[in-house]
């Protein structure tokens, strides 16, 4: 399924880089503001549709880079990777730990645990959704 | 110490690359890490030598009383030391044996998650992680029967022995968190402390039963003793690590650990001597009835662990020395022996006894290391299974219950024993050369320094059976008993009751050994009218009933009209929780609307309507645009009510499933009315249900609170706890994060789950 309208393909050009960059703001300011991991993966998903529905499941496929199945693994093992520190602190599973990093002009970095674990389930919830659309594009082709 | 059990795993992530470094010598690298730990393991000797045992803490789910706790003692410590000292000699063994071939990596990756799981089994102190690394031990075994996996007889021996084993895991976890009932705690150290009288509690008997059903059938007992001769399809260090000296000897340490706890019981004792005995004299006997090399150490096998079952049974202080010292005999002869039946396979290619013979000219070092095993084996001096043999004769003559049925059934057993030892020994080695498939010569050193070690070990326990006596077993034996003991061990008792026993048992066990090929034909046909009707027959049978039950549920629920799905769904959901509504709460009609907006009430007439229109209309796409804007009001109604996280989601996942149904619909066929009158009343009466009993749920929410609300808890804690200001996100990574990790991995299995339906589809219209 591939639509051949010219409006389409120009839009989604536009439209998608915005809207991942958007999906990756709302995931990194989700512990303060609205957004998450959830709804971030969600945006990039929608992202990644309309850039489907403009120019097929194969270009997709490409632009993805890694297919939508590893995703999911990576996303798995991201959020089993933000349990480590607290392993090795000897803390309960998934305490959160928390550096900042100081940066130029009197700011600073918050990392942490839960983040990790934040684009964990962001990177789960991108992949389950593109296994899901583009393997349905797929299944008559 | 976690990191001690951990490790294997670890090295099982980087084994592949290692691989391709080391190469040839991949074995003896690896092996590095089991000898190691060895030396640790050996290195807290003196310690429980001192504190009798140690417990070694780490909180890893403690809200749910899950901790990796480590509880050392004289009992773990020799399972350990088994595992991986005899892991070592496997590793460098497998190096060898499997020399070459592509899957070579991957096979120690199992073989280490393997072994790091049988540590963690071994040394685990909390029942839950007990059965975690119980069912990744089955797991792993599952794998390295099946390693062969293009043989489709090696998948069906695998997934035999996972039906079984993982089966009785489940059954195990019953009787394991019933046991944390009647104790209060998941901790082994603490119920093993506690002296509250376990055997008269009202759920003693059915824990009892759960814990032996998972017991007998990863240990191979009787009636479940038939996956094990099966499991012999896994290439042969497998069967020499896991299906002689290590997991199958899990269920027999889960009991030996339970004994102080669970023993003083009828129940558990008279269950453990009778199905003890079986096993031995059924493993005996099936022992010397098979040709095939490997067949016959598996049935001895059998015949070992109903032993040490038995002897557990017999409980007296006398009983369980035996039990330890037969514990460590076996699995150091039949670690050696199975690496030794591997060898003559590789060597000779085949696995037949009848075809080898007069091997010991052209392989003269594994013919004396097969000869010093069997004499273990045999039971004969000076080697550790006379020890071990006489004290389990002492016992069994010294038993409190049954003393002559379970001495009659030993000597039968040993009888059978000393001829398999011959069949194993002799057989291949002496008498007439055999014409065997390959021409015959010496296996390579990585072979044979595993059974050599082993043996000389055995040997060096027999001459100074003290030794380790002093060092470990009689703490081990204490750990087994719940209280210290004092353990005589020595070769030499004097002309006594067991001597005689063990001299009559030779004798008679080399005569029947000289018969053994005139009796084959008898036996074989014994063997076949018994197979009809033997365990194995009703596992089969046992197998085709599910399948026949499934196919029958799946016909009668199952059957393809996804509307029935949801209607039973939906029917026996509100049906439930409107009974339950009922009779625990009654039902509440008082509503305030006066606080309403008209805005509100915009909102829940575009619902309405909505809805009615997604039901009634007879075009697909109008009826899936109309659920659409069903979700995007409920989104309003979401942010109307100050929950913009839950409004966000709301939308997206709405437009996505929009598109998701969208991809879908093209690809059905044209909109037709199938159903009758009666079903679409039928339907509308379900869901006019459900949208009461649902009203009626939100009306008694508003009403009444059980519990005081967590969410001022959230509220306040968020931000100086979690350092986020967006609670919903701060509870979904931080504070209830163990519930995202599952939802995640939910999500990917429904993702795999329609992967795999959509890719399986695909395939079946592209057959012919």
């Amino acid at each position: 399924m591939k639509s051949n309208t010219l409006i389409l393909h120009t839009a989604a050009l536009f439209i998608m880089p915005l809207q991942l960059m958007f999906s990756v703001f709302l995931l990194f300011r989700g512990h303060d503001e609205p957004g998450g991991g959830f709804i971030g993966g969600l945006v990039a998903s929608g992202a990644f549709v309309l850039y489907a529905f403009a120019f097929g499941s194969e270009a997709t496929r490409r632009i993805l880079r890694v297919a939508p199945r590893d995703l999911l693994a990576a996303g798995l093992l991201f959020a089993i990777a933000s349990t480590i520190p607290a392993f090795l602190a000897g803390q309960p599973m998934l305490t959160a730990h928390w550096w900042e990093l100081p940066l130029p002009g009197n700011s600073y970095l918050k990392l942490s645990t839960p983040l990790i674990f934040d684009i964990g389930v962001y990177a789960a919830v991108l992949g389950t959704i593109m296994t899901f659309v583009i393997n349905l594009m797929e299944a008559d082709e | 110490m976690l990191l001690a059990v951990l490790s294997g795993f670890l090295l099982a992530i980087v084994a592949p690359a290692l691989h391709r470094v080391t190469g040839r010598y991949i074995g003896w690298t690896l092996a590095i890490l089991p000898a190691s730990l060895t030396a640790y393991f050996a290195s807290l000797i003196p310690e429980v030598q001192t504190n009798g045992s140690l417990v070694l803490e780490y909180a890893w789910i403690p809200g749910l009383g899950i901790n990796l706790n480590f509880l050392v003692d004289g009992l773990s410590l020799v399972f350990a030391l088994m595992i991986s000292g005899i892991g070592t000699f496997i590793l460098i063994y497998a190096g060898a044996y499997l020399a070459g071939h592509k899957y070579l990596a991957r096979f120690f990756v199992i073989m280490l998650s393997f072994m790091a799981s049988m540590l963690g089994l071994v040394l685990s102190d909390n029942l839950i992680s007990i059965f975690v690394f119980w069912e990744l031990t089955s797991i792993t075994s599952y794998m390295l029967i099946g390693f062969n996996h293009e043989d489709m007889e090696a998948r069906k021996c695998a997934l035999q022995g996972l039906f079984v084993t993982a089966g009785g895991g489940l059954v195990l976890m019953a009787g394991l968190i019933l046991l944390s009932i009647m104790t209060g705690s998941y901790s082994l150290a603490e119920i093993l402390a506690s002296d509250s009288a376990l055997h008269e509690h009202a759920f003693y008997t059915a824990a009892v039963l759960c814990i032996l059903a998972g017991t007998f059938t990863k240990s191979a007992q009787v009636p479940f003793h038939f996956w094990l001769p099966n499991a012999m399809a896994a290439p042969t260090p497998v069967s020499a690590f896991l299906h002689s000296a290590t997991m199958v000897k899990a269920g027999v340490y889960l009991m030996a650990r339970l004994n102080p706890a669970l023993g003083e019981g009828d129940l558990w004792s008279q269950t453990l001597m009778l199905f003890g005995a079986a096993t031995m004299f059924t493993g005996a006997y099936l022992a010397f009835s098979s040709t095939g090399i490997k067949k016959v150490l598996a049935y001895s096998t059998i015949m070992a662990l109903g032993t040490l079952t038995m002897l557990i049974g017999v409980g007296t202080e006398l009983a369980l020395t035996a039990f330890i010292c037969f514990l460590v005999a076996h699995s150091l002869y039949k670690g050696a022996l199975f690496m030794l039946a591997g060898a003559l396979d590789h060597e000779t290619g085949t696995k037949d006894i009848t075809r080898m013979g007069g091997l010991r000219k052209a392989m003269p070092v594994t013919a004396t290391i097969a000869c010093l095993a069997a004499l273990s084996l045999a039971g004969l001096p000076p080697l550790f299974g006379f020890v071990a043999k006489e004290l389990m004769f002492e016992s069994l003559l010294d038993s409190p219950l049954w003393s002559a049925g379970l001495t009659t059934a030993a000597v039968a057993a040993s009888v059978l024993i000393v001829g398999v030892a011959g069949l194993v020994a002799i057989k291949p080695f002496f008498g007439q050369v055999g014409n065997t498939p390959k021409t015959p010569h010496e296996a390579p050193f990585g072979m044979l320094v595993g059974p050599a070690v082993l043996s000389l070990t055995a040997l060096v326990f027999g001459l100074a059976p003290f030794l380790p006596e002093g060092a470990l077993l009689r703490s081990a034996v204490g750990s087994v008993y719940g209280a210290p003991v004092e353990t005589y061990l020595a070769l030499w008792h004097g002309v006594n009751v067991p001597l005689i026993l063990s001299i009559g048992s030779l004798v008679l066990g080399l005569s029947l050994l000289a018969g053994w090929k005139r009796l084959q034909p008898s036996i074989y046909a014994i063997n076949t009218s018994a197979a009809r009707f033997g365990p194995e027959a009703g596992y089969f049978r046992f197998m085709e009933g599910i399948t026949i039950v499934a196919a029958w549920q799946t016909r009668v629920l199952q059957n393809g009209v996804l509307g029935l799905y949801l209607l039973l769904l939906v029917a026996v959901t509100f049906g439930l929780t409107g009974y339950t509504l009922l009779t625990h709460h009654g039902i509440n009609l008082t509503l305030d609307l006066s606080y309403s907006h008209f805005y509100e009430w915009g909102i829940a007439l575009l619902l309405v309507v909505a809805a009615v229109f997604a039901s009634a209309t007879h075009s697909r796409l109008g009826s899936v645009a109309s659920m659409g804007v069903l979700g995007f009001g409920v989104a309003l109604t979401f942010i109307l009510f100050s929950a913009p996280d839950l409004g966000i989601t709301q939308l997206l996942v709405e437009t996505l499933t929009v598109i998701l149904l969208v991809l879908v619909l093209f690809k059905l066929p044209e909109f037709v009315n199938l159903s009758s009158p009666f079903e679409r009343y039928r339907d509308l009466a379900v869901a006019a249900f459900a949208g009461i009993v649902m009203t009626l749920l939100i009306l008694a929410a508003l009403d009444v609170q059980y519990f005081e609300s967590i969410s001022s808890y959230y509220i306040e804690n968020s931000a100086p706890l979690a350092y986020g200001r967006n609670i919903v996100n701060v509870i979904l990574v931080d504070f209830r994060a163990l519930d995202t990790l599952g939802e995640i991995f939910v999500l990917s299995l429904a993702a795999l789950g329609v992967l795999s339906m959509i890719k399986l589809k695909a395939e079946d219209q592209h057959k012919p």
